[in-house]
């Protein structure tokens, strides 16, 4: 099983995307933005960093990218796709999710620790979870704050695509609570906190984080004893 | 011809005025550029030899002092390339190198605190590049005027916001550093950022131009009028009484960390595929110093066409392009049938590139211009630099201060005295928790960090497979430097050492950034030789080398220099990452050790500073022999793995670190304090730590501890939720929290 992680130029936390899914016992794959070439993997990892500096906007130059000429239509196809912090951001500025990214309430980055409630088990990358845990994972980003408008709010929240919440109130003035979200198919998601750097206690909080990227193992192994079935 | 002043029309005009007072050059040292090249220079040289004779860049009024510094046999046992590199290189051992330098930026950060604590960063990471090294993590050591006072809320919130800018963007992580606030840092902040990079041995590079015909190339941004004059005109003076605000802001450059992100990763496909000869970073005196000391280190000599050089704004003049700051240039020499792979990686990485000129064989750096030669020189004469004998003096009033010792100041008598002066120290800038900063920095990018600020050391991880790592500290005293520059310096060195042992690693090796006033003021000079003393002295008795360093000068504002303030950064190896120790009481029940001796000593403590607005007396005496039975120890029962935390007791002594060890593992303890309770406390004796020992193996601590020759006094246990100190006074947890955290975002919002 091999899963990709797609460096930009500015692309920071790739080599630890690659670490965390290989922690969850699956090959990484590293893709480059300016090649239009999946390489047959079967997800996708958006890592977090600065991509193009983060000029004009976070994600926004990003988006333009060839290998996102690729991955959008592959996302809409089912392709499961994680979006990590700036991953995330890319992912709402190619309308793969909804809403944007703004500067964090208080206008400071912010690295801390937070605990996130799972509150939609479903998604790909969350099936490996009950719903009842708290996880300690930390954010670490000066635009972090989700918003949307009310309607688009209020529709996120009722379909469950609120995939995870900040269990304290969010550190960044992100709307409700909002940590991270998914599309209507439940393959795209993306969120502001850093799971990859919580897979393990020596280098991160907790190992609460490798729960996404072993869920994303199971349910791919799933798929593929189906397609063998 | 342009009109440009080249060589032959400086032969032809020998009384031509020119500025180089403006440039910061003597009479005597413009009469010595004359007597060198037989005539005077032309615009472009005499701007060469003004920035590359600075005292930022040549060190002529330090380099006396500093060659007391160079390793013996015993110390230089792990040293792969030492002094005069960019950046000191060690062996870690399974085939690996350390490089790790500290570097100030103190007068850009006060001119225009965001961009030039941003820039410091930037630069002393492509340091780091040049080595051939990839730079894993960074640290900053940060001293401003009083907390509270108008401008801290100006230079504070921008240079943090400067680090945490660049440094996140850069994809390091920040593992520790130093803050700490004292009035004489109000007209001159001290921002000294440390880098460190790893490298397997092979990887080595050098900043030489070797081979005639190798191709010189220039890569990176373009150079623009950014930072012209930064090392000569900025660095090397006194601010004046405007605080030099208005006349020297274009001197400070503007940093772009993105382009660097793309420069390091640039660099090193370009060392892995082996396509560079030899590599300069372009930092203070851009083109002049990366020329000159390429060409300088080595065999032959170098043309620059200058014309080819890459230019953000093309009014800019030779003289200019040679002394502009621009960030984000690397300088490398290429073997001709190299240049075009070497192109192709730069073009991946979207780094423009360009080849400027040539290595030569005939011994001068010459540089042309639009027809003309603006550049003739021999390029060791602007590489050496003058040297200068400062006469220094030991400063009048020393004996006053020392003779006024702390002995005379009224001590809290009793446990409701004591507790209060504890909250207070705690609460108090200096000491208070400073997660306001450190809060903006990314610690965990490149998933290596295994500790990381508040605790005493950082710790990376360097190998995955067999949990090999590197641990650093930085420390500095500034108030113990006024009063004993030597025995200050001394202390710094100690704490540093002592903090990297604190994780459980070996202290191996030294950086130092010097801070002080100006060398014109003989004072000042006794307090840097005095220092560099106190530092050669120290190493040789810790068997560890000075790897490299940076001076800085000209702090002070007026007749007013800073505290004497050398910083020290102590590099260790760590054996196994996954037995590192915290600081933290992290297990109930553990018994609480004090290691170390207690003496009555108080000058220039945190007590003495908070509690009485005292400075003066003696600092505390300095064991280097027990500092290193202290770390050797540590490093021991850590490996055996008989402790559960280690904390190292500095300003503010043992009530200080007991409380720091209750709030960082999130446990109280109960200890029974032996002798007179307020020298227990806080007293800021040297080579001490708070241990906490995992439960059972207290017998083989003890028997350890004997066998090294390490004082160990049982103080009580770590337990439940409260501060306990029996019979004097109880904090709980909550109430220590809050006194901690309250202070800086109280002051800054």
């Amino acid at each position: 099983m091999r899963i990709g992680v797609v460096t930009f130029p500015g692309s920071l936390d790739d080599t630890d995307a690659a670490r965390a899914v290989r922690y969850a016992g699956a090959e990484p794959a590293r893709l480059w933005h300016a090649d239009r070439d999946l390489r047959g993997v079967d997800a996708v990892i958006l890592p977090g960093g600065f991509s193009y500096g983060d000029y004009l906007r976070c994600g926004a130059i990003a988006r333009f990218s060839p290998v996102m000429a690729e991955l959008v239509p592959a996302a809409r196809a089912g392709l499961p796709v994680l979006g990590i912090c700036n991953g995330f951001q890319i992912l709402c500025e190619a309308h793969l999710l909804p809403g944007a990214l703004t500067r964090n309430a208080g206008l400071r980055f912010i690295h801390a620790n937070v605990r996130l409630t799972v509150s939609n088990v479903r998604t790909p990358w969350t099936e490996g979870f009950t719903g009842a845990e708290l996880l300690t994972v930390p954010v670490k980003n000066g635009e972090g704050a989700f918003v949307a408008d009310e309607a688009t709010l209020d529709e996120l929240e009722r379909s469950g695509r609120v995939v995870v919440r900040y269990a304290d109130g969010a550190p960044n003035g992100s709307a409700r609570d909002i940590a991270g979200i998914c599309n209507a198919e439940g393959n795209v998601f993306g969120l502001m906190p850093h799971p990859e750097h919580a897979i393990d206690p020596l280098t991160g909080p907790s190992s609460d984080g490798l729960g996404f990227f072993t869920s994303v193992v199971h349910a791919l192994g799933r798929v593929r004893l189906g397609a063998r079935a | 011809m342009s009109g440009e002043d080249t060589v032959e029309v400086a032969a032809a005009t020998p009384d031509t005025q020119q500025p180089y007072k403006e440039l910061g050059l003597t009479t005597d040292e413009y009469q010595k550029v004359r007597d060198i090249l037989g005539r005077r220079p032309t615009a472009a040289e005499l701007a060469l030899y003004s920035v590359m004779w600075s005292e930022h860049c040549s060190y002529k009024s330090s380099k006396v002092h500093l060659r007391n510094l160079a390793p013996n046999a015993d110390q230089a046992q792990y040293l792969l390339a030492g002094i005069g590199a960019n950046a000191g290189v060690v062996d870690i051992g399974q085939g690996y190198a350390v490089t790790f330098k500290i570097e100030s930026h103190n007068h850009p950060s006060f001119v225009e605190p965001h961009q030039g604590a941003a820039t410091g960063i930037g630069g002393i990471v492509r340091d780091i590049l040049a080595m051939g090294a990839r730079p894993v993590a960074v640290m900053d050591a940060l001293r401003f005027g009083p907390a509270d006072a108008h401008d801290t809320a100006r230079v504070l919130p921008g240079v943090v916001s400067g680090i945490s800018f660049y440094g996140n963007c850069l994809g390091l992580p920040n593992i520790g550093g130093e803050l700490a606030f004292d009035p004489s840092y109000a007209g001159n902040p001290l921002v000294n950022a440390l880098c460190v990079g790893v490298m397997r041995h092979d990887d080595l590079k050098a900043a030489v131009a070797h081979g005639l015909g190798n191709k010189v190339i220039l890569f990176g941004s373009r150079t623009g009028p950014d930072g012209v004059g930064g090392a000569s005109v900025l660095a090397s003076a006194t601010f004046g009484d405007d605080g030099g605000k208005s006349a020297k802001r274009p001197s400070v450059q503007v940093g772009d960390p993105f382009m660097e992100k793309l420069l390091v990763e640039c660099c090193l496909e370009l060392y892995a595929a082996d396509l560079v000869e030899g590599i300069q970073d372009l930092g203070a005196a851009g083109v002049a110093c990366a020329t000159t000391e390429l060409s300088a280190g080595g065999d032959g000599g170098m043309f620059v066409d200058m014309d080819a050089i890459p230019l953000r704004d093309p009014s800019l003049t030779p003289a200019e392009i040679l002394m502009s700051e621009s960030q984000e240039r690397m300088m490398a020499v290429v073997k001709p049938e190299r240049v075009a792979a070497f192109m192709a990686i730069c073009r991946k990485w979207d780094v423009e590139a360009t080849v400027i000129g040539e290595v030569t064989g005939d011994g001068l750096l010459t540089m042309t211009w639009r027809g003309g030669t603006v550049v003739e020189i021999p390029p060791r004469t602007a590489a050496d630099g003058p040297v200068y004998q400062r006469p220094f003096a030991r400063p009048e009033g020393l004996d006053a201060l020392q003779a006024d010792g702390p002995e005379r100041l009224a001590r809290p008598a009793d446990g409701p005295a004591l507790r209060g002066t504890l909250l207070s120290l705690l609460g108090s800038p200096g000491l208070a928790d400073k997660r306001w900063v450190t809060q903006q920095y990314d610690s965990l990018v490149r998933g290596n960090t295994v500790l990381a600020m508040p605790e005493d050391g950082g710790l990376v991880r360097v190998a995955e497979e067999t949990g090999l790592g590197i641990a650093l500290a930085t420390d500095g005293n500034g108030r113990y430097c006024t009063l004993d520059p030597y025995q200050g310096t001394k202390l710094a060195l100690a704490e540093a050492y002592r903090n990297v042992a604190m994780t459980g690693a070996v202290p191996i090796a030294v950086t130092n950034c010097l801070n002080f006033g100006s060398p014109e003021d003989p004072a000042v000079m006794w307090q840097l030789a005095e220092a560099v003393r106190g530092l050669a002295d120290g190493c040789k008795s810790l068997g560890i080398p000075v790897t490299g360093g940076n001076v800085s000068l000209y702090n002070q504002t007026g007749a007013t220099a800073i505290h004497p303030t050398p910083v020290i950064g102590v590099l260790g190896v760590h054996d196994d990452v996954r037995k590192r120790l915290g600081a933290g009481f992290g297990v109930e029940g553990a018994e609480v050790v004090l290691l170390g001796t207690t003496r009555d000593e108080f000058g220039g403590s945190a007590w003495a500073e908070v509690a009485h607005r005292h400075h003066g007396g003696r600092p505390p005496a300095v064991d280097l022999d027990a500092e290193r039975r202290l770390a050797t120890l540590i490093v021991a029962a850590a490996s055996a793995g008989l402790l559960a935390s280690a904390h190292d007791l500095s300003d503010g002594g043992l009530a200080i670190a007991l409380a720091e060890a209750c709030l960082h593992g999130g446990r109280g303890c109960a200890v029974v304090l032996p002798g007179d309770w307020f020298t227990a406390l806080f007293s800021e004796s040297a080579g001490r730590a708070l241990v906490s020992v995992v439960p059972g193996r207290e017998k083989e601590f003890a028997a350890l501890s004997a066998d090294h020759d390490v004082p160990a006094t049982v103080l009580g246990v770590a337990v439940g939720d409260t501060l306990t100190v029996e019979g004097a006074f109880a904090i709980s947890l909550p109430e220590l929290e809050s006194a901690w955290t309250a202070t800086l975002p109280a002051i800054f919002g």
